[in-house]
């Protein structure tokens, strides 16, 4: 208990260090384009393909638990197309980024504290929490938000690919499904999922990154924790911000 | 000058420096020397600011470091050059990238002057014409020389070097040593230097620290070493056999 709030406590603290006017714009500006490219241009595939078949599986479940009942059949695509944008599409998509963009901030923060390199920056005079997670977070504030929106777009895809070149709904009824009921406000909810997971999964393992200490065994754990931390939190927000913005 | 004052140190039970006191002196070399496990890379950490010590002060030219804010501790930092014991090149960067790190971030000089500069600091350390190279592409010996550019790059009053020989051959470290010494006597700065290397105090030694088991055991220069009747300096520059051997036909 006290070792999360000691954690928690050094978190903010450092999230104060790091939130600081930059030493010099050009060379932020060069390492959050840097960083985009690395989160996002290299996550396109795998999000990509994560959403299709997310899109896919609620298709056919809801085609499975529909079965003869009276629901009508054009339904599928209205439950796609809502289940994709308020849940799915930046829960799954985030949660995958933990994994594999967390994973990555953690083990590169972590091997460059163990290099020396933070040290290096610091004497340099270099705000190294400033410089190390700014250019981060801005790039994927940017770019997760993004990939969301593609992930939802592909899910919905998957989710008539699924069912219509199979037979089980025509394409009218999908379509149809896809243009009834729709609340613009819960494009809105799957904007600010996709902003505070943005949030989280590049904070968490950056924290956990920086303040590594030991060798590569601890760098292991740190990566470990990362994923698990910003997992956890991200669905914890995902909670929070359903009561909040559905209540 | 850099004065440390009654610097303590400890790690939870374990005393790491109790009340060491010296002084680093402008235009000379000045070294920490002591056994492995001594304290001196903590003293050298302590010296930068990496480390907070326990209790004590640490004063540039009379700035007490420890009570500077963060923007006041960061300005003067950008007058301390160092080389890590690993160079602690960037790999991401070739050579050219790493030495221009800090005048990209800190100077307003044009990319024309940048060049000129990065240039001039390769050409120093004997290294022109591999700008383009990264730090996996080079020797131990070349990234110590990269890693010196990069400290000097930004024209540093301070320059602080650990353990700058430490996995190179004693060819190499001469080379290293010789070159950290004239930029020292050239640009008149303050050099701290950690080592135990034995060539290095003999050679470059303007101002020795002897640090034992956490405590000041010795301050001296090299030609003042191996006069000395200081029973833990004989017993650490005469360590070996081999040079307890020597010594032994020196004096017969």
């Amino acid at each position: 208990m006290f070792s999360a709030v000691y954690h928690f406590g050094r978190y903010i603290q450092w999230l104060g260090q790091a939130f600081h006017k930059p030493e010099r714009y050009s060379m932020y500006w060069k390492e959050t384009l840097r960083q985009m490219n690395s989160i996002g241009i290299g996550s396109v595939v795998i999000v990509g393909i994560i959403s299709i078949f997310i899109g896919a599986v609620t298709a056919v479940q809801f085609a499975y638990q529909m079965g003869d009942s009276l629901i009508p059949r054009y339904y599928v695509g209205y439950i796609v197309r809502d289940m994709t944008i308020i849940e799915l599409a930046p829960t799954f998509s985030c949660m995958l980024l933990a994994g594999k963009v967390g994973s990555n901030l953690a083990a590169e923060l972590g091997g460059m504290r163990q290099k020396e390199h933070i040290d290096a920056m610091e004497i340099m005079g270099v705000n190294t929490a400033s410089y190390l997670l700014q250019p981060k977070v801005i790039a994927a504030l940017i770019v997760i938000p993004m990939l969301v929106c593609i992930g939802a777009f592909i899910s919905i895809i998957g989710g008539y690919l699924a069912v219509v070149p199979t037979n089980w709904f025509s394409h009218a009824e999908y379509i149809r499904g896809l243009r009834s009921f729709f609340v613009p406000y819960n494009v809105w909810m799957m904007f600010v999922k996709a902003f505070v997971f943005a949030f989280i999964l590049t904070t968490v393992p950056c924290y956990q990154g920086y303040f590594v200490k030991g060798g590569s065994i601890e760098l292991g754990d740190a990566s470990t924790r990362a994923v698990v931390y910003s997992n956890i939190l991200i669905l914890l927000s995902d909670y929070i911000i359903a009561m909040l913005m559905t209540s | 000058m850099i004065r440390a004052e009654h610097i303590f140190k400890n790690f939870d039970d374990q005393v790491v420096l109790n009340d060491v006191s010296c002084s680093f002196e402008q235009g000379k070399a000045n070294l920490i020397i002591g056994r492995s496990g001594a304290g001196k890379t903590v003293l050298l950490k302590i010296l930068i600011g990496l480390i907070k010590p326990s209790s004590g002060q640490v004063f540039y030219d009379n700035i007490d470091f420890y009570s500077l804010n963060k923007k006041q501790t960061r300005e003067l930092r950008m007058q301390i050059g160092m080389l890590f014991q690993g160079s602690a090149l960037f790999d991401s960067m070739n050579v050219e990238d790493n030495i221009r790190f800090p005048l990209d971030m800190f100077s307003n000089m044009t990319r024309k002057e940048k060049d000129k500069r990065v240039d001039y600091c390769l050409d120093r350390v004997n290294l022109t014409g591999n700008n383009k190279k990264y730090p996996s592409e080079l020797s131990g010996g070349m990234q110590k020389r990269v890693g010196i550019a990069r400290a000097i790059v930004l024209k540093p009053n301070y320059l602080f070097c650990d353990e700058p020989n430490s996995g190179l051959d004693p060819k190499t470290s001469l080379v290293i040593d010789e070159l950290i010494y004239a930029i020292t006597k050239e640009e008149n700065i303050i050099t701290v230097i950690n080592t135990h290397d034995m060539n290095s105090v003999m050679e470059i030694g303007d101002n020795i620290i002897l640090i034992h088991e956490g405590q000041l055991a010795w301050t001296g220069t090299k030609d003042e070493v191996l006069s000395s009747d200081n029973k833990i300096l004989q017993g650490f520059i005469f360590a070996s056999p081999f040079l307890q051997r020597l010594k032994a036909k020196m004096n017969a």
